[in-house]
């Protein structure tokens, strides 16, 4: 007789309709559901409950500046790529309330702010983006600055993670050594084939989930034509760059004439910033009343590409959209090892599709390489 | 603050719509406390009574487009010690600049009945062409938070918190997917300052450009690529010459595209 729930790191497999039973069992659980639900044209992450409300038959079509929406032949749930937004838009809110003060008797009382953390179930999140979120981690739950806002939402998450069966156009994990297949990371793990889910089970938690599920153990069949999904997605990934000398090359070449070419296609927008799942940068806002006598301080998600944001004693020290464009490739790409001892690229391809004139950080790379000056 | 204290809040109106001085009137939770810091000495949109200047704060809504106006805005900074210029009439010239590249006495004839009763200046210009400005606030119309932050930065001695940055920057802090990338839809998001919380490409809509250039616009780049994935020229130069139209970066944008037009 098979026990009533599968081991970690069993691989089983259960009928696509039962993913719904396994959503029941996360909100009985306590979790807030979120994942990747169709609106106003694209993939984008919001509440759900039922299965029925994922992108159901729907995959997309990606470009540098393009990204639309296309049937698919077979009614699937997870047949497209990373969409325009990502985790850190429930980890690192776009718009959080710190704290409030207020004058009494001549002293200030401090108030921090009263903010509701859902226990969250990410739905649905790809290689990269464990990837990703692991870098958010690295840099705001260790060393010596832990930011207990990130914490209090990033520990108690469940991961139900999707292995990638296709590549957008955009995409590069491969070379970013990211996906497409992620190897831990999650509670739980769907591969999607045409008939069934093959389930990888990462922790106590995730093999919960699959309670009353009618699951049963993968076979070699299964597993091999799971293997073979996601290979192929590596397989069909259109976009590469190549890193092991990523640093060294950019660090000699901050006076590439490349950097003056981009800068006349640049918008400075800031749009690669706020899409990229690992960006971390924010502003704090003070907002007083109009007698000074009470205030609050929030937390707003900022861009290198904002001139204020490189706004110093003394002046701006980034005034250029070159100098701002180059301040952000070389942080991503290299001085973010010498800071958190791995890269902040993740190879998800967001900044390439969700720029609107369609700059393409690997072309930029491959063009500064191609003509390096040392 | 006492009564005897509270600066002197004067708002004039020049050629405008009344909207930056409704988004004023609309911060209704927040007025009462606001007349308990200032004093509204001339708002004869909000009070009838009027005081005498000088006024240590003025509001000015709307642009010059008569030569009574010009006259009369001189008086009004003589009066004022810190003159702040709301929307985009004020601070670019308004959506009446579109003037400005026309034959203003054609478009009179074609509006009104009786073109003889109409005395108006060839161009709508801002404020700023005419007399020094302290501190412009952008918008068409402002937003109230904006004008309530600039008025309380003034009142505590510090400086105001404004965003400079681009609109796409509010679009992704709420969550709205790129309308460019989407759909193709023109959007002068990428060059227009922040400030209306994009409201706009939240329905589906490109920006309009209500609040200005950004801090560091590149519109050669923006309008490249727009004539390059087949956004018509004539399209491009209408949407430039908006609202904000003869704010500098637009009106060169635009002006250039209409120059080199084949």
């Amino acid at each position: 007789m098979k026990p009533s729930l599968p081991r970690v790191a069993a691989s089983v497999v259960v009928s696509k309709a039962s993913l719904q039973k396994v959503f029941d069992n996360m909100r009985v659980s306590g979790f807030s559901l979120v994942g990747p639900t169709v609106r106003e044209g694209a993939i984008v992450l919001d509440e759900l409950t039922q299965m029925s409300e994922l992108p159901v038959g729907w995959s997309d079509l990606q470009a540098p500046g393009g990204y639309r929406l296309e049937r698919t032949r077979e009614p699937q749930y997870f047949a497209y790529s990373c969409g325009p937004q990502s985790w850190k838009k429930y980890l690192l809110p776009a718009r959080l309330k710190l704290f409030s003060v207020e004058k009494e008797n001549g002293n200030w009382r401090v108030q921090p702010a009263q903010n509701l953390v859902p226990r969250y179930a990410f739905i649905g999140v790809r290689a990269c983006e464990l990837s990703a979120i692991a870098i958010q981690d690295r840099v705001f739950m260790t060393g010596e600055f832990r930011d207990p806002h990130y914490a209090r939402r990033r520990e108690p998450i469940f991961i139900l993670a999707v292995q990638c069966t296709q590549s957008a156009s955009t995409c590069f994990c491969v070379s970013m050594k990211t996906g497409p297949r992620a190897a831990g990371g999650f509670d739980l793990a769907l591969t999607e084939l045409p008939d069934t889910f093959v389930v990888e089970v990462g922790s106590e938690a995730g093999s919960e989930m699959l309670r009353d599920t009618a699951w049963a153990p993968a076979t070699a069949f299964d597993l091999g034509r799971a293997t073979q999904a996601c290979q192929r997605a590596g397989r069909e990934m259109q976009r590469q760059m190549r890193t092991d000398d990523l640093p060294g090359l950019l660090y000699n070449n901050l006076e590439h004439p490349r950097w003056d070419e981009v800068a006349t296609r640049c918008l400075s927008c800031a749009n690669c910033t706020q899409v990229c799942p690992t960006c971390f940068c924010v502003n704090v806002e003070d907002h007083s009343n109009l007698k000074a006598t009470a205030a609050e301080r929030t937390r707003v998600w900022d861009s290198c590409f904002a001139l204020d944001f490189s706004h110093v004693h003394g002046g701006n020290i980034r005034p250029t959209i070159r100098s701002r464009y180059r301040q952000w490739l070389t942080h991503k790409l290299a001085s973010w090892i010498d800071q958190f001892g791995v890269s902040g690229c993740v190879g998800c391809g967001r900044c390439i599709t969700w720029c609107p004139v369609g700059i393409d950080l690997t072309e930029e790379v491959q063009a500064i390489r191609d003509k390096a000056i040392k | 603050m006492s009564p005897e204290t509270r600066p002197k809040l004067a708002v004039y109106k020049f050629s405008s719509c009344d909207g930056c001085q409704l988004a004023i009137l609309s911060l209704e939770d927040e007025l009462l406390s606001l007349v308990g810091e200032v004093e509204i000495a001339y708002f004869l949109e909000a009070r009838s009574q009027t005081l005498e200047g000088p006024y240590d704060v003025t509001l000015v809504e709307g642009s010059v487009s008569t030569a009574e106006d010009i006259e009369r805005i001189h008086k009004v900074r003589e009066q004022s010690k810190y003159l702040i210029t709301i929307g985009a009439c004020a601070t670019a010239g308004g959506i009446q600049a579109l003037r400005n590249w026309a034959d203003v006495g054609e478009f009179v004839r074609a509006v009104y009945a009786t073109p003889a009763y109409i005395n108006t200046l060839e161009q709508s210009t801002p404020i700023s062409a005419h007399v020094a400005v302290d501190f412009e606030l952008n918008g068409c119309p402002i937003n109230k938070y904006q004008i309530l932050e600039v008025l309380t930065a003034l009142l505590v001695g510090r400086a105001p918190h404004l965003p400079r940055h681009s609109v796409c920057l509010e679009c992704k802090r709420r969550g709205t997917s790129c309308v460019m990338v989407l759909g193709g839809i023109p959007c002068l998001g990428p060059l227009t300052q922040a400030g209306c919380g994009a409201l706009c490409p939240a329905y589906n809509r490109g920006c309009y450009g209500c609040f200005g250039p950004m801090e560091s616009p590149n519109p050669d780049s923006f309008a490249g690529f727009l004539l390059k994935n087949g956004t018509p020229r004539a399209e491009l130069i209408r949407m430039l010459r908006g609202f904000t139209g003869y704010a500098e970066v637009f009106r060169s944008a635009g002006d250039k595209l209409a120059k080199t037009s084949p």
